[in-house]
């Protein structure tokens, strides 16, 4: 009892001092840093920008490569700004003898069209040993021996490091690294068919470095390899060729995909033995960015540190309407970044995910928000839905529609569900008036989405909003909003379709439909669930078949399926990356992206057209069409467009949200001595349970020390 | 008994090769080179070029088992199975799928998952073996009954609960240890205390009835009996007869696990965020990566086989009556 | 039309040994004697009254069958729109007389409980709850949009005024207590008149004896359990009837319902799991110690690799296995029931796979000592065949050894099936288990305010049932080995 009396005590004296609180993860000397916490959920695989095509990796990656363009961070439609480049480039169309072609010209006579880059002179890299030189101007670690590189650990082990300046060459270079074929690029697909030479190009470099077998292969300097789709110009200016009008190219220019890549990174982690050390450029980026990795373990923390070399950057002064007010525009000007560091731990599980940011321990849900979902509920206003405790303790939200769609495809290919005829089409629209989009934003992503009305998502040319955008075969206008036609509508269209009460008129039992599931997860069931009892309103019985995600992949490429859900994520903001998902030559059964193999001719046409037009009427006109069409069809019951929030602690400036722009951690403010603060005062150690457990274990000894002493007793006797 | 030892090495052999050729099988039976290049390259606009050149670059682009178009010995080792499996032996477990190394990486998390493993061990048998002692001091009392009645409830709890609830009580009301999370040398203390804790309690119920049986048996032979009628006292005879006797099976069976502590726990760590193998194990299952498995189950082997041997030394340490052979 | 899936077969099957195991115990000695042991324990006892409420559930959602479908009102059906020529052909002919079966599969248990299995909300409702948890856009008579907690379509609908609801529910445990009683009388009574005939007693004598708790078999304490579990079960039914009295999930289905559909869950992972493997076991393991030599190489080498392999990625493999045959095989599962159910077969004999070498490397051992006992050197010296001996010397004097083992694993297996789904790799995620529950119930803690019950009803009823097993367990133990019976 003494012993519990002198814990407390000393319990009392700790919690006194006001000593940080007990529950902090991060080491006690970096109170007051500049220091932004957040969170990874699963590893990235790639940090290499040839490679890198997910938005967990682009989380980290934009913030160190620069790739010539960038996006607007307030500005709403996504605008296209320069980053490193002079200005965003022009395209200079030729015909096929080389002549120059005047703009707006058919872009039938169009044979290439050509980019001009032109980046600004300064721009100098992280350091890194790469660049290091010895007195005799020689790299000093591109030729390290085999014990030497045996002992490295990580890249800090070469002590030296240096910086260079940023040249059109690195441009070009990482260019050439796309094409190459043992980089395993991502888009090597797509860009072979858009720029000069490049797949001609990625078979020479087959050539020159066959295939090794064990994933290790040494340096190839690919300076010396030409081809006709790119060209250094000078120093500071590189050009591209693509064949024929691919308008969309410029966007890819602000993806970290044309990232500029030093040779000499290269040639230093391409030593044979690095890689059985993991020191390779997928895990060592060097870049020219407001941020360097300092510390690369993906087991359990990556941190990003501020770039000594950076070149500056100021805050974007101008914004949209609301910015201002929003507080967004009170650093205009400013020099970029206003962190220091920003430290992300490895956190697999939503639950202590969401615990330590109420706990203040994660500033806001920035990289992958998906552990957030099951938090926060709220509808398309807002604040609604954070609860009185959270916004006593002045967490914000914020909210953005996603560039992107989740929708229910049906297999155009499969027999009773796809097809041109009338019955298939009519079944499928009953089926898109019944499975109710609107409850399954509410239940499944906490009322976080529209229900979509097309194929294109809001903020992206050729959305419509308001009653002109509704789907008429799914909605109607009342009162000011689309509500979703009555389920008696929807069984009228089955019972023209001959299916009348949901039964298949040959067995007389109810039309049984497959639906390819891929979820597995904690959610999964309730979803089955849910989306079984949506066909079940029509009486149709819906068959689920459950399959993992490769498996669902090797279905989609065969067209098996019946019915599925799937999504597409934006890779820049244009109506083509959305429409193209129905183009009939892009079916997934011929290789290319359109999952619900839908094929018709004259939707195909106006794509073809659609896709080289600038924005403007006449490519609304268009879309509209188009739009029209694929209401009529109905190959996709178009589910919703998902929006994405961002929740944040009061001491956090300068977060809007942008789906389009990767790199926004160089405008994000903190206020750490309030964070400090808030810290210490909600996470008070709570003891009383501990001593009230040592007691009520002390108590109970009582007894059984009495009985003890009374067995030594009567034993002694 | 080193000939004894460096026999059972050699035995071990054909059941390492067993144990590989299962895996290999039944992982290939579900997953096609196909799926896993698909997996690895990602799934927005991948082309077959594509995949059949990540297969040429990995080594998957052998037949998996019987290459019928090689030559002689080459038809069983021109393979998957062969180019893959024999490394293993010499413990080079070559690169993940997803280009790391993966000795590096099994050198690098093994020991977060010790960290853990290793106190939960010690603490846990700390505790166990007092508690059951005092449990058989106690036998026929209500002390007895209302402890075997608490272990059993204990034992009768999902291993889910003990961490959902630890990590809910300790870390999210009460604020004394952070929730999740690891770091490095001494800093990891502070992590490793609400693991441990749940640790600890879940195996209180299975670990202090089992030692209990044990202790009980040995309290009820003849020379214990004896030395209880020469009138020791009831402390003496438990400490020095019953507690010394009972520790050989005790101590055996902790041996038969030590090198499977390498191992880790796979729920606890992917609960509390540690970088351990038991993580590593899980995300390798979820993401399908077939090398990182392999080594995995390579290794478990290795330290199950290792497991048994080291009992049988340690059987006959204890109990000179039990010979080699 | 009835169904009988493959577990359900099992299922049946594993009913048919026991009932012929227990005739065979009924007339030999040396079985009855631990049996008798085991039934004068009181913790048995009331641990089996227990077991039995959840036997008879999962039996009860054993029997499963395809509901019949009524037939299409075609003739006199109202004039419909133009139906289009494609379909012509077949509205006519063979498909309007014969009887029409869903292919849906529903239980007996199903059936009972179809109150509770149709009565669904949006989403979640806390138990008892008479309005959604979540605040929803309410449209307003007038048009407008107002946020809030709108009432449930069924739960507590029947209450007038939802203040009174503490007076309903009281009133309504009442009746289901009363309810209960009355039943709980008159078995009560029926068993006074058995025992009282048993032993040639008068009724008065042997209700005395009885509630004195004079008998050797503890039949207070059974009784006394009786009486809690029926008025439990007989007020959560009356309350049921009422509300969702453990709340409902995230698409609104009742949380009471999914526990009591995961009880055959639980129950076919604990059971046919051993029982699955155990001819291999026993056949192996005999053969092992009795043969020696090369088969018991052979057969030690079997065990020692795949007991080698950690256990999580042999099952890992092995169920992604099944899915790649069904999604192969897709048309011989028609429904999701079947699918759900194959599943779950394939978990179990996995799971059998790595959890019989234990079972295998006793029996070995024994076998090897029962082999040096004279009456088997005698029977070998006298020429009595291999097959012969292991049947009749053999076989018998390990069987308690199986019978421990069979009931011990029980209750580990259970728990195994909520871990195995936190990793993915459990029953079919359709399938109602308490894996699943806590497995989707365990996202919902991060909620503000926080979700509870799915998992808090996940935790009773599982432990509930393991609890019981483990104390059953341990009596059988005792019961059946004779050197731990006499220790304590």
């Amino acid at each position: 009892m003494r012993l519990l009396v002198g814990l407390m005590a000393m319990a009392s004296l700790l919690a006194g001092c006001g000593s940080p609180p007990w529950n902090n993860p991060y080491p006690d000397q970096q109170a007051g840093g500049k220091i932004l916490y957040g969170a990874f959920t699963e590893r990235p695989k790639h940090l290499d920008p040839v490679r890198s095509y997910s938005a967990p990796e682009y989380a980290f990656l934009a913030q160190i490569y620069e790739p010539p363009l960038q996006y607007h961070f307030l500005k709403r439609p996504y605008t296209l700004v320069p980053l490193t480049a002079e200005a965003s480039p022009e395209a200079v169309h030729l015909d096929a003898d080389g002549r120059l072609l005047p703009q707006g010209v058919d872009p039938e006579r169009i044979a290439v069209s050509e980019y001009l880059i032109r980046i600004r002179p300064g721009i100098r890299y992280q350091p890194h040993p790469a660049f290091a030189k010895g007195a005799d101007g020689a790299y000093l670690y591109h030729a390290l021996s085999r014990n030497e590189i045996a002992r490295l650990d990580t890249l800090a082990d070469l002590p030296k490091t240096d910086t260079r300046e940023l040249t059109a060459e690195d441009y070009v270079y990482q260019i050439k690294r796309l094409a190459a074929p043992w980089l395993h690029s991502p888009i090597a697909g797509l860009m072979g068919e858009h720029i000069l030479g490049f797949e001609e190009f990625s078979e020479r470099l087959q050539d020159v470095a066959p295939a090794s077998g064990s994933g290790e292969r040494a340096f190839v300097d690919l300076r010396p390899l030409d081809f006709p789709g790119v060209e250094v110009v000078d120093r500071y200016s590189y050009k591209v060729r693509l064949e024929g009008p691919y308008p969309q190219f410029v966007y890819w220019l602000a993806m970290p995909f044309f990232s500029p890549m030093p040779w000499e990174a290269e040639a230093l982690t391409n030593q044979p033995g690095m890689r059985a050390n993991n020191i390779t450029l997928d895990w060592y980026p060097v870049g020219t960015g407001p941020f360097m990795l300092a510390e690369n373990n993906p087991n359990m923390r990556m941190v990003l540190a501020r770039n000594p070399n950076f070149h500056g950057e100021a805050y974007p002064s101008e914004g949209m309407p609301g910015d201002r007010e929003a507080g967004l525009l009170a650093d205009a000007g400013q020099p970029l970044p206003f962190i220091d560091r920003a430290v992300y731990s490895l956190e697999k599980e939503s639950i202590p995910y969401w615990n330590k940011f109420l706990q203040g321990y994660y500033d806001s849900s920035g990289i992958s928000s998906d552990a957030f979902d099951q938090a926060v509920q709220f509808d398309a206003a807002g604040q609604a839905g954070l609860t009185e405790e959270m916004r006593a303790k002045g967490i914000g939200l914020r909210t953005a529609v996603e560039t992107s769609v989740w929708y229910m495809g049906f297999n155009m290919e499969d027999e009773l569900i796809g097809g041109d005829s009338e019955r298939a089409r009519l079944l499928r629209r009953a089926i898109s008036i019944a499975v109710d989009f609107g409850e399954y934003i509410s239940i499944f992503a906490n009322g976080r989405g529209m229900e979509g009305q097309g194929p294109v998502p809001p903020g992206i040319f050729g959305h419509r909003d308001g009653e002109a955008g509704i789907n008429p075969y799914v909605f109607d206008w009342q009162r000011g909003r689309p509500r979703r036609k009555a389920i008696d509508e929807a069984k009228a269209l089955l019972t023209q379709a001959g299916y009348r009460d949901g039964r298949d008129p040959a067995t007389g039992r109810p039309l049984s439909i497959y639906y390819e599931a891929m979820d597995a997860g904690p959610d999964g069931k309730a979803r089955l669930n849910w989306i079984r009892k949506q066909f079940a309103k029509l009486g149709i019985e819906l068959i689920v078949r459950a399959t993992d995600f490769n498996r669902f992949q090797e279905k989609m490429r065969k067209g098996t399926a019946q019915v599925f859900m799937w999504g597409w994520n934006a890779d820049y903001p244009d109506p083509e990356n959305f429409f193209f998902l129905l183009y009939g030559p892009n079916r997934k059964t011929a290789g290319g992206e359109n999952a619900a193999n839908y094929a018709n001719p004259e939707f195909d046409r106006l794509f073809e057209a659609m896709k080289n037009l600038p924005d403007g009427a006449e490519r609304q006109a268009i879309i509209d069409r188009m739009t029209e069409i694929v209401r009529r069809d109905a190959p996709w019951s178009f589910g919703f467009y998902p929006e994405s929030y961002s929740l944040r602690h009061q001491w956090v400036a300068n977060v809007k949200p942008n789906l389009m722009a990767n790199n926004t951690l160089k405008y994000l403010r903190l206020e750490p001595d309030l964070r400090e603060r808030m810290r210490a005062e909600w996470n008070p150690p709570i003891l009383w349970p501990v001593f009230g457990i040592v007691a009520v274990l002390v108590m109970g000894a009582v007894p059984a020390v009495v009985i003890a002493r009374r067995r030594e007793r009567s034993a002694a006797l | 008994m080193s000939g004894y030892i460096i026999r059972r090495l050699l035995y071990a052999l054909p059941i390492l090769i067993g144990v590989n050729l299962i895996t290999f099988v039944l992982f290939f039976v579900v997953n096609s080179p196909d799926d896993m290049a698909r997996m690895q390259l990602g799934d927005k606009r991948i082309t077959e070029e594509a995949v059949s050149a990540w297969k040429a670059d990995h080594g998957y682009d052998r037949p998996l088992l019987y290459n019928a178009e090689a030559e002689g010995t080459a038809k069983l080792t021109d393979t998957i199975f062969f180019q893959k499996s024999v490394k293993l032996f010499a413990f080079d477990f070559g690169s993940s799928d997803s280009g790391r190394d993966i000795g590096y990486d099994i050198s690098q998390r093994m020991w977060p998952s010790l960290a853990i493993a290793l106190p939960v061990l010690l603490v846990g048998l700390a505790i166990n073996i007092s508690y059951a002692l005092m449990i058989v001091f106690f036998r026929a009392t209500y002390i007895d009954v209302g402890s075997v009645v608490l272990l059993v409830a204990m034992m009768s709890i999902s291993g889910l609960f003990y961490i959902i609830g630890g990590q809910f009580l300790v870390g999210k009301l009460l604020h004394l240890v952070p929730i999740s999370g690891y770091d490095t040398g001494l800093d990891a203390a502070k992590f490793l205390v609400l693991p441990v804790i749940v640790g600890v309690v879940g195996g209180i119920g299975t670990g202090t009835r089992l030692y209990r049986t044990f202790f009980l048996e040995e309290a009820n032979r003849d020379y214990v009996r004896t030395a209880r009628a020469k009138g020791l006292r009831e402390r003496t005879v438990l400490s020095r007869h019953v507690l010394r006797n009972a520790l050989i099976p005790i101590l055996t069976g902790v041996v038969a696990v030590l090198p499977l502590l390498f191992m880790g726990a796979l729920i606890t760590e992917s609960f509390f965020g540690v970088p351990g193998l038991g993580s590593y194990t899980i995300d390798a299952i979820n993401r399908q990566d077939f090398a990182i498995v392999r080594a995995m189950v390579f290794l478990g082997s290795v330290l199950y086989i290792l497991g048994l041997i080291l009992t049988d030394i340690s059987y006959t340490m204890v109990d000179p009556r039990v010979r080699l052979s | 039309m009835p169904v009988i899936l493959a577990t359900d077969a099992l299922i049946f099957l594993v009913v048919a040994v026991a009932l012929g195991y227990g005739a065979y115990a009924a007339q030999h000695e040396h079985l009855r004697a631990p049996w008798r042991r085991v039934a004068r324990s009181p913790v048995a006892v009331a641990t089996l009254v227990v077991i039995a409420f959840y036997v008879v559930i999962g039996l009860l959602d054993s029997m499963h069958f395809h509901p019949r479908i009524e037939p299409m009102a075609t003739a006199e059906a109202p004039p419909e729109p133009p139906v289009l020529p494609i379909d012509a052909d077949d509205q006519t002919g063979t498909a309007s007389t014969r009887a029409k079966y869903s292919t849906q599969v529903l239980s007996l248990l199903d059936v009972i409980l179809s109150d509770l299995r149709e009565r669904q909300e949006k989403t979640f409702s806390a138990p008892f709850a008479t309005h959604l948890f979540v605040k929803e856009p309410m449209e307003q008579p007038d048009g407008s949009i107002l946020r809030g907690y709108p009432p449930l379509e069924h739960g507590g609908t029947h209450l007038a005024d939802p203040s009174r609801r503490g007076f309903d529910i009281a009133v309504r445990t009442l009746l289901g207590v009363i309810k209960g009683l009355l039943l709980w009388m008159a078995l009560t009574a029926a068993l006074v008149w058995l025992v009282a005939h048993a032993r040639g007693q008068h009724y008065d004598a042997a209700a005395r004896t009885m509630w004195r708790g004079r008998t050797d078999v503890p039949w207070r304490v059974a009784l006394i359990t009786l009486a809690v579990m029926l008025c439990t079960s007989f007020a959560a039914a009356e309350l049921a009837a009422g509300y969702h009295i453990l709340g409902t999930d995230k698409v609104g289905e009742d949380v009471f319902y999914q526990s009591l559909k995961s009880i055959r869950t639980g129950l076919v992972i604990g059971t046919l799991t051993t029982l699955v493997m155990l001819p291999a076991a026993v056949i192996l393991g005999i053969m092992a110690g009795y043969f020696r030599g090369l088969t018991d190489d052979m057969i030690q080498y079997l065990y020692t690799t795949l007991n080698s392999i950690p256990g999580v990625l042999l099952i890992a493999a092995a169920i992604l296995m099944l899915q790649v045959y069904m999604t192969n095989n897709a048309e011989a599962f028609a429904s999701l029931v079947e699918r759900a159910d194959l599943r779950l077969l394939f978990l179990c004999i996995i799971l059998g796979v790595t959890s019989w070498t234990g079972l295998c490397r006793l029996l070995r051992g024994e076998s090897l000592k029962l082999r040096e006992q004279d009456y088997v050197q005698a029977a070998l010296s006298l020429g009595v065949g291999h097959g012969t001996i292991i049947a009749r010397h053999i076989l018998p004097n390990v069987l308690h050894i199986v019978m421990i083992t069979v009931v011990l694993d029980f209750s580990g297996l259970v728990l195994a099936e909520a871990v195995l789904s936190y990793v993915n790799i459990g029953v079919d995620p359709t399938m109602n288990s308490w894996g699943n529950m806590i497995n989707g119930a365990r996202l919902e803690l991060a909620r503000e305010p926080i979700v509870w019950w799915s998992l808090a009803a996940a935790f009773l009823f599982m432990f509930t049932l393991v609890l019981a097993a483990n104390l059953l367990a341990d009596v059988v133990r005792d019961a059946f080995d004779p050197r731990l019976a006499r220790v304590g």
